[in-house]
């Protein structure tokens, strides 16, 4: 008995090893190959340069891609949260007729992978002239997003209790009183979850972003991609180099994020 | 006297419906429209009849397939027991979740950038399997199918992970022990009790796996061949749109790629419906 | 406040689909009157209360504060606008203000002066006996406190009617009699319009002027705590105050004065006599008339405490073998049947309480008065108990 739950343990903890170990020497190889130079053989490079980092921002206009995508991120959290905290309202509420089919219509943006409706969306936003604009990258990286929030929002509108609210009624309080002295205070852990969690998510959101954005509409992630595609115009290290730029971009936010949720609220949470 | 109201709840509802509507159902429409239509209007099959017709396209459809399947059974089999060992917490599980999301988080880009170079030919990878004596000529394990069926595991199966150990520790812990009280051994429980239990939680897992793999886009380029064994579906559905300007044609090949996935899903819930009957969730809050 | 004389809810129905929680439910009420909405749960008492409060539509009837309909059941005043207080099961405590910003929060909607604030919510958590309590939050205090809070938040606004959602069932049992004792006290301090709902028959004679004992959605009896426990109007009030020993019955002799009925009834233990203080017009009279006729059973009723162990001259004798003795300390709870060998006799059960110390198994010959005896018709099936309403 004992001795199988050892090789339980032992199991589990090597894969893991292994997993945390691969993942670890992705990340360090992009770091250390952009501030190398001709790491040809041997673990470590012997020469150690600043380079690619000015080729870089010689090549990219680095400050318009951290404005683009923060102002994606964050104008998409604004947006979202309006369009969301209502709905999610009345669904964690009331109860009508064809509740579950709008729910699970909400849900469908989520499941559905960005590239099966993505392409469709973006002619749209040709068709609109919304591509390569700041507004069509905004619009599109909305459709994940809101129902993602309403995922998010809705148990925790559902904590609130409805006699909260009658008890507001019953001392004369009106709906935008609610809503602002009750509501919005007690929901807010529920809004900065949702709210952070897609900061993190529209960050590395590629599909929709590339699919629409162009010029300098691009966000980092989809400039990281441009530049490994074309893996032959530029030397590779110059290419880690915007890689690690995006990377500390999205670290810095995930671990602002891992202050307030855990991991598992980062993926679709199973009901 | 103010009259009942109830349209207030619809009000609120107004900005998300249209948000669904105009952001997803309608370019869907749209693009199920541009489908059946030809390039100068009028309506027409041929858009689907030259995707199977060219066997250049329509083998999309079983590469996809043959890179999707495998690895989300590889990513769900996995999770399985891995969220089973951890149902009940253990140590170091923040630090252990930490990595397993820092992919998810990163996105498929990065991590397909950062596995050309640590599994390349003279990458950490490789001089540690020849320094260990396992290989003796270096690995390929980029630029081909495997690098992209291993950029889907790393990615995919947190996904999984997470996804199970949020479900399997919401199962409430006294049908466990009331198992074993009644005789049942460790595995017997874990087959007979947990197993069933995680069935509607795995069936969903797998579904959203394999609906990540199967548009599986950036890492196929990157890592894989784009060009041959690795020309997946969604692949051929950009180039339509953006490289030879065939909206028509791409959005058939969005609309099948979207059927195959509705049809792999289908076949999973129906599982699912074989294998549980009882409520969705079992156990406390 | 707006002063008024009475409140009146007129033929008030709530339909929940096709089921009918609350069937034309009228009442008046004076003002400073202590009212219990009394019953089982899913009798219809908290939908009632959720009716008048106007948190739940209406779906008939009407209610009037004098001659102002403030709902018929298509026009409604709005709930907030009421003027009426409601303390809720739970508390319903805003768990991120203080208890003082608790208490203010409907001064502060009515642009009360910050000193008036400040005076009012003082004097209210004062007549709580919470003074100091102020900067605490919710979830620093016990339950008692909190229910406390619950009610300083409503008299604060001065009411023109406080509703009382079970307020005591969450508290531990001395807690609640502690508590009870203070909204008695409370009550007849401020004398407030008070409607209270309760499935505790102690609670309710102890702090009403009124009692209304209802039943699947239907007012059974209306009445001061003396009438409801002394004279229920059927079987079923006989039951929710304490009648526990209910036999089947047949009627064998009625003979009518006035202001009283004389009855012979046989019952498994054999016949016994009742003297009914049932007047005439009284429809529990007319019914075992009818009884009588039809040859239809009735049930006897009587409470465990008038059965006597040692039986006195003029009484009813019972004839019965006791089966289970349950020491409570004082006294003990005795259970009996007539006769354990054939199955009618064991059908019926007899409870009483001795001081003396009884034994299993022991034959007994037990005594009641005939004017501790009630008689009433079979209760009349209703309908399953309908849901309680909510919110």
């Amino acid at each position: 008995m004992r001795s199988k739950l050892k090789l339980s343990s032992i199991l589990f903890a090597a894969a893991m090893v292994v997993y945390v170990a691969n993942v670890l020497g992705i990340l360090f190889t992009v770091v250390l190959n952009s501030i190398s130079k001709d790491w040809f053989r041997g673990v470590f490079p012997k020469i150690f340069t600043g380079d690619w980092y000015r080729y870089v921002s010689r090549d990219h206009d680095i400050g318009s891609l951290m404005f683009v995508t923060f102002t994606v991120a964050f104008l998409d959290v604004l947006i979202a949260l309006a369009v969301a905290f209502p709905a999610a309202y009345v669904l964690a509420r009331k109860e009508f007729r064809g509740k579950g089919l709008l729910l699970s219509l909400f849900l469908l943006p989520m499941i559905v992978p960005p590239m099966a409706y993505g392409i469709p969306l973006a002619m749209l936003c040709y068709k609109f002239h919304l591509a390569a604009r700041l507004s069509g990258v905004i619009l599109v990286n909305l459709v994940p997003i809101v129902p993602f929030m309403i995922l998010i929002l809705m148990p925790f509108i559902e904590q609130v209790g409805t006699n909260l609210e009658s008890a507001a009624v019953m001392l004369g309080a009106k709906r935008w009183t609610i809503f602002r002295k009750i509501l919005v205070p007690l929901t807010v852990p529920g809004i900065l979850t949702a709210g952070i969690l897609s900061i993190v998510k529209t960050i590395s959101m590629f599909d929709l972003t590339y699919l629409v954005a162009g010029g300098n509409t691009q966000t980092i992630v989809v400039a990281l991609y441009a530049d490994a595609y074309a893996a032959g115009a530029r030397p590779p290290q110059a290419v880690d180099a915007l890689a690690v730029i995006y990377f500390l971009t999205a670290m810095i936010c995930l671990l602002v994020a891992l202050k307030f949720v855990s991991p598992t609220q980062m993926v679709f949470k199973l009901k | 006297m103010s009259s009942a109201s109830k349209s207030g709840s619809k009000v609120l509802l107004a900005p998300a419906i249209a948000f669904l509507v105009l952001l997803f159902l309608y370019p869907f429409a749209y693009g199920l429209y541009l489908s059946f239509t030809k390039a100068d209007g009028g309506a027409t099959f041929a858009n689907y009849v030259r995707f199977f017709k060219d066997p250049w396209d329509f083998r999309t459809i079983w590469t996809t397939l043959w890179i999707s399947l495998p690895i989300t059974f590889i990513n769900v089999g996995l999770a399985i027991p891995f969220a089973y060992y951890m149902r009940r917490g253990m140590k170091g599980e923040k630090t252990i979740t930490f990595f397993l999301i820092v992919p998810i988080t990163l996105g498929a880009v990065l991590i397909s950038e950062g596995m050309l170079s640590y599994m390349g030919p003279r990458g950490w990878l490789n001089q540690f399997l020849m320094a260990i004596g396992l290989v003796h000529h270096p690995v390929r394990f980029t630029h081909n199918y495997l690098g992209v069926v291993i950029s889907l595991g790393l990615s995919g199966f947190p996904y999984a992970f997470l996804m199970l150990l949020g479900y399997v520790s919401g199962i409430n812990p006294d049908l466990e022990k009331a198992s074993q009280m009644l005789g049942a051994s460790k595995f017997q429980t874990f087959w007979k009790i947990l197993f069933p239990l995680m069935v509607p939680g795995v069936a969903i897992a797998f579904c959203l796996n394999f609906v990540m793999a199967f548009s599986v886009f950036p890492s196929a380029v990157l890592l894989g061949q784009p060009s041959g064994p690795t020309r997946v579906i969604a692949i051929a559905a950009y180039q339509w749109a953006f490289e030879k300007f065939n909206f028509n044609a791409a959005s058939a090949i969005s609309m099948i790629m979207a059927a195959i996935e509705l049809i792999v899903i289908t076949l999973v819930l129906v599982w699912r419906g074989r294998m549980y009957k009882g409520a969705s969730i079992v156990g406390k809050g | 406040m707006k002063d008024f004389k009475h409140i009146s809810v007129r033929r008030m129905t709530k339909r929940f689909g096709d089921k009918t929680a609350l069937h034309e439910f009228s009442l008046a009420f004076d003002k400073g009157e202590f009212v219990t909405f009394l019953g089982p749960s899913g009798c219809g008492k908290s939908t009632a209360l959720n009716c008048i409060t106007g948190l739940i539509p209406i779906s008939g009837g009407e209610i009037f504060i004098d001659d102002e309909c403030i709902d018929d059941s298509r026009n409604k005043v709005a709930p907030e606008k009421r003027e009426f207080g409601m303390v809720f099961q739970n508390y319903a405590l805003f768990p991120h203000l203080s208890v003082f910003d608790n208490v203010a929060f409907g001064l502060r909607l009515r642009k009360h002066t910050k000193k008036s604030v400040k005076e009012k919510v003082d004097t209210a958590l004062r007549l709580v006996h919470l003074e100091g309590y102020g900067s605490k939050f919710p979830a620093q205090m016990s339950g008692g406190e909190q229910q406390r809070v619950a009610i300083a938040r409503c008299i604060v606004l001065e009411p023109r009617l406080l509703l009382l959602d079970e307020p005591l069932s969450n508290l531990d049992a001395k807690l609640r009699v502690e508590l009870r004792y203070e909204l008695k006290a409370l009550h007849e301090r401020l004398r407030v319009t008070t409607i209270y709902v309760t499935h505790d028959q102690t609670e309710a004679l102890a702090l009403s002027d009124r009692i209304v004992v209802m039943r699947a959605g239907k007012i059974q009896q209306v009445g001061t705590p003396e009438e409801v426990f002394s004279d229920p109007a059927n079987l079923f009030v006989a039951d929710f105050m304490g009648f526990k020993n209910m036999w089947k019955a047949k009627i064998e002799s009625l003979s009518q004065s006035p202001d009283h009925l004389d009855a012979v009834v046989k019952t498994a233990g054999g016949s016994l006599r009742a003297h009914l203080r049932y007047p005439e017009g009284d429809p529990r009279r007319s019914a075992l008339v009818a009884a009588q006729a039809s040859g239809k059973p009735v049930v006897t009723a009587i409470r465990p405490e008038d059965i006597l162990l040692h039986a006195q001259a003029g009484m009813n004798l019972l004839s019965c073998t006791s089966t289970l003795v349950e020491y409570l300390g004082q006294q003990s709870q005795v259970s009996a049947c007539f006769d354990a060998s054939t199955p009618e006799g064991a059908a019926d059960r007899i409870d009483f309480r001795s001081s003396d110390r009884v034994e299993e198994g022991r034959g007994l010959e037990l005594g009641v008065a005939p004017d501790k005896l009630l008689l009433f018709p079979e209760l009349d099936t209703i309908a399953s108990t309908v849901e309680e309403g909510s919110p």
